[in-house]
């Protein structure tokens, strides 16, 4: 898009067509069809979802009140971008999507209620949500009894795979082995020191860090810590690491006590430019809170960075921008939110229907060349192929890429030798 | 597991571990002394403490923003006029709190606690709807970051240091406040006998209103030092409560003393623990000798006496 789009486009007109021109890339890939005459609505869908000769209804089901707000609200913004754009060109098999917004309020009985409401009361065709995997768990019953379609953003520990469910995050080895390779490569690194918070994501992904780092860097690992969720003190650990002192510290805290736990470390002397420092939690949505010049230094394992340079990303981010502020970042989990509605609309015009089984088993393969981490594409499993990167935090709370696979790396929620 | 370190090393971790045990004290006393001035004194369950700390919090970040943007040769002292106005901001909502709410509670102290909670709710909703959802980052002045070297390999964080400090002046000025003043006085003189103080002349509605104000104002400092170790979102308060009340109760509630030497043995508990085992584990066994030690002595380390 050129400079003078975008400057001073103030008219919500060219406000929508400039989303709508965010989102082309993905148009060459399109299959026919969809630019056909809109299907007769009975033939699409024969299951009873709220869909009309002219709309479709989806759910958008995350926590916008709680704890976790302050990471979900980057998912919800993410997916009502992607729904306008979709909008834009045209909907999904010549319907507009609508959305229905529900509140999980942190609270993991409220994600099932409001599930099943959005499943049996509006009849949604898919959700959009959740975030925690104590939310994803309690959520899965409902979307397996009535039968619905979730698309899942987060990185998570793996160990799951559902008919309803598309996992458009990283399970634990995607995320973890390729970081780990680089880094001991890299930095000739042999002992590592694991801290994460107390709770099943930390604690799996550390397990499968644990046999990588012994079993195939043949390396050390010289502590493990976990503390509880929301601790703010950790200069006892920060003393044992001045101990032990690994070549590497492999960390996945969460939520606040990130904050703590960095500020902790600047102010103990650890200086990141001298200490590696890998972390597979931080993205730039937490540096918000951390503040850039608290965390500068330490390299992150991800799949998408905000800085990322491809055509893609280069007409996202400004979207995104565009209809959230300028002052937004956007993280790993926001770009994985935002590719759930691309790929279910791709996914309905594959199967040429709205139906969940169709849906479910036209899954695999299906393809979507226009996301902003690149390309990825569905696997059988219902997990996505993608590539792992690592960036390295900078000042301004930005990452710079320093590694990306050279292939998508195949997702693996069950890996052998791992568990 | 010491067998690998050379004396020297092992030195220098032991005072660093003494220095992380002293800074964890400070913390604990910061966040303490607000609750234990409106629990202890007062007898007011206030849930909302965590939310009065972060009020602080907020308060600091935006002093913090306001001083880049048109004062910026200034920042390096910002903070401290930061901490005066998280004082006088949390200070001043308590007030309000204490007319709208809290005095109707008095004679029902555990309706406190359900009605206080419902205001820490309304607290985080209302700081989500002005801040965002999102973390705010509190950008601090260069000095108070990093670290002092003392040795080779002995190093003290400066923003623990800081802590320790603030946390020294505000215990020596509250309890100068409580014991020496003629208001402290009045308060007590309240806490002890509502109906006789009233009698013998004074203003028991007053001394509430600035009592609550007080203890909510020394929560605003206490959350805006700790934008300097912790995070500052709509609900990081709730990080603190849990700790904050145990430290209160465990030291024996009305009682300053107690709290400092509720603060003192549970913090040196934590960090030695964490030095020996992992982090959650040595939180539960902290947790199971304060659970151990109340079931012997309910009322905690340090009770006030008073003939009833």
């Amino acid at each position: 898009m050129s400079d003078e789009e975008n400057k001073g486009l103030l008219s919500p007109l060219r406000r929508k067509l400039l989303m709508g021109m965010a989102a082309i890339p993905a148009i060459t890939m399109l299959p026919r069809a969809s630019f056909a005459q809109a299907p007769a609505t009975s033939a699409v869908n024969t299951t009873g979802l709220a869909v009309t000769d002219t709309e479709v209804t989806v759910g958008i089901l995350h926590s916008a009140t709680g704890t976790m707000a302050i990471s979900e609200t980057g998912s919800i913004e993410a997916e009502k971008l992607a729904i306008e754009q979709i909008n834009a060109m045209g909907g999904v098999l010549g319907r507009k999507i609508k959305f229905i917004q529900e509140d999980g309020a942190s609270d993991w009985p409220t994600f099932a209620e409001k599930a099943k409401k959005l499943l049996v009361n509006d009849k949604v065709a898919a959700i959009m949500g959740c975030w925690t995997s104590a939310s994803r768990k309690a959520v899965l019953p409902v979307m397996e009894q009535y039968n619905g379609m979730l698309y899942y953003p987060t990185f998570y520990e793996g160990l799951e795979q559902s008919k309803n469910v598309i996992y458009t995050g990283q399970e634990a080895t995607q995320q973890i082995l390729a970081g780990l390779n680089w880094i001991a490569k890299e930095k000739g690194a042999k002992t590592f020191f694991f801290i994460g918070s107390d709770y099943i994501w930390p604690r799996t992904s550390n397990k499968i860090a644990r046999k990588h780092v012994e079993n195939v860097l043949k390396g050390k690992v010289v502590g493990e810590e976990y503390y509880p969720l929301g601790n703010t003190q950790f200069n006892s650990v920060i003393n044992k690491i001045k101990l032990t002192k690994p070549d590497v510290i492999f960390t996945d805290v969460v939520g606040g006590s990130n904050v703590a736990f960095y500020k902790q470390l600047k102010a103990a002397g650890i200086d990141l430019s001298k200490q590696a420092l890998l972390t597979i939690s931080v993205t730039e949505d937490e540096i918000d809170g951390i503040g850039g010049e608290n965390i500068a230094g330490a390299y992150a394992c991800m799949k998408y960075f905000q800085t990322l340079d491809n055509p893609n990303n280069k007409t996202f981010v400004p979207a995104f921008k565009k209809m959230w502020g300028e002052k937004t970042v956007i993280g790993d989990v926001t770009q994985a939110a935002y590719l759930g509605p691309w790929l279910w609309k791709l996914t309905v015009e594959k199967a040429g229907s709205f139906d969940v089984d169709k849906i479910a088993a036209a899954s695999p393969g299906v393809e979507f060349k226009g996301a902003p981490e690149g390309y990825v594409r569905i696997h059988e499993n219902h997990h996505l192929w993608s590539k792992t990167r690592v960036g390295r935090a900078k000042l301004d709370g930005q990452f710079e890429l320093i590694y990306e696979t050279a292939d998508l790396v195949e997702p693996d929620p069950f890996p052998k030798g791992y568990q | 597991m010491f067998g690998d370190y050379s004396l020297g090393d092992l030195g220098s971790i032991f005072v660093m571990q003494g220095f992380a045990g002293l800074i964890l004290f400070s913390v604990y006393v910061l966040m303490a002394l607000g609750l234990a001035i409106i629990f202890g004194q007062m007898g007011v369950i206030n849930m909302a403490h965590g939310e009065f700390m972060i009020l602080g919090a907020y308060v600091t970040w935006m002093t913090s923003n306001l001083f880049q943007a048109y004062l910026p040769g200034l920042f390096s002292g910002y903070f401290f006029l930061a901490m005066i106005l998280a004082f006088v901001a949390s200070g001043a909502l308590g007030m309000l709190v204490e007319w709208a709410l809290i005095r109707h509670l008095y004679k029902r102290p555990l309706d406190t606690l359900l009605a206080t909670w419902g205001l820490s709710l309304m607290l985080q909703q209302a700081y989500r709807s002005v801040f965002g959802a999102r973390e705010v980052g509190v950008e601090l002045p260069q000095w108070m970051l990093g670290s002092l070297h003392v040795t080779e390999s002995i190093e003290v964080p400066i923003n623990g240091v800081f802590v320790m400090c603030l946390t020294v002046l505000i215990t020596i000025s509250v309890a100068y406040v409580m014991y020496k003043s003629r208001w402290g006085r009045q308060v007590r003189a309240v806490v002890q006998n509502r109906i006789m103080a009233g009698a013998v002349g004074i203003n028991t509605e007053k001394v509430d209103r600035y009592t609550f104000g007080l203890g909510c104002g020394i929560a605003g400092i206490a959350g805006s030092a700790f934008t300097m170790i912790g995070s500052t979102g709509p609900t990081s308060g709730q990080l603190y409560i849990v700790d904050t009340f145990l430290v209160v109760v465990f030291g024996g509630a009305a009682s300053l003393l107690g709290t400092i030497a509720s603060a003192f043995s549970i913090s040196q508990t934590q960090s030695t623990l964490e030095f020996f085992m992992s982090g959650s584990m040595a939180k539960v066994l902290t947790l199971l000798a304060v659970v151990g030690i109340l079931m012997l002595r309910p009322q905690g380390l340090f009770a006030l006496k008073v003939r009833k």
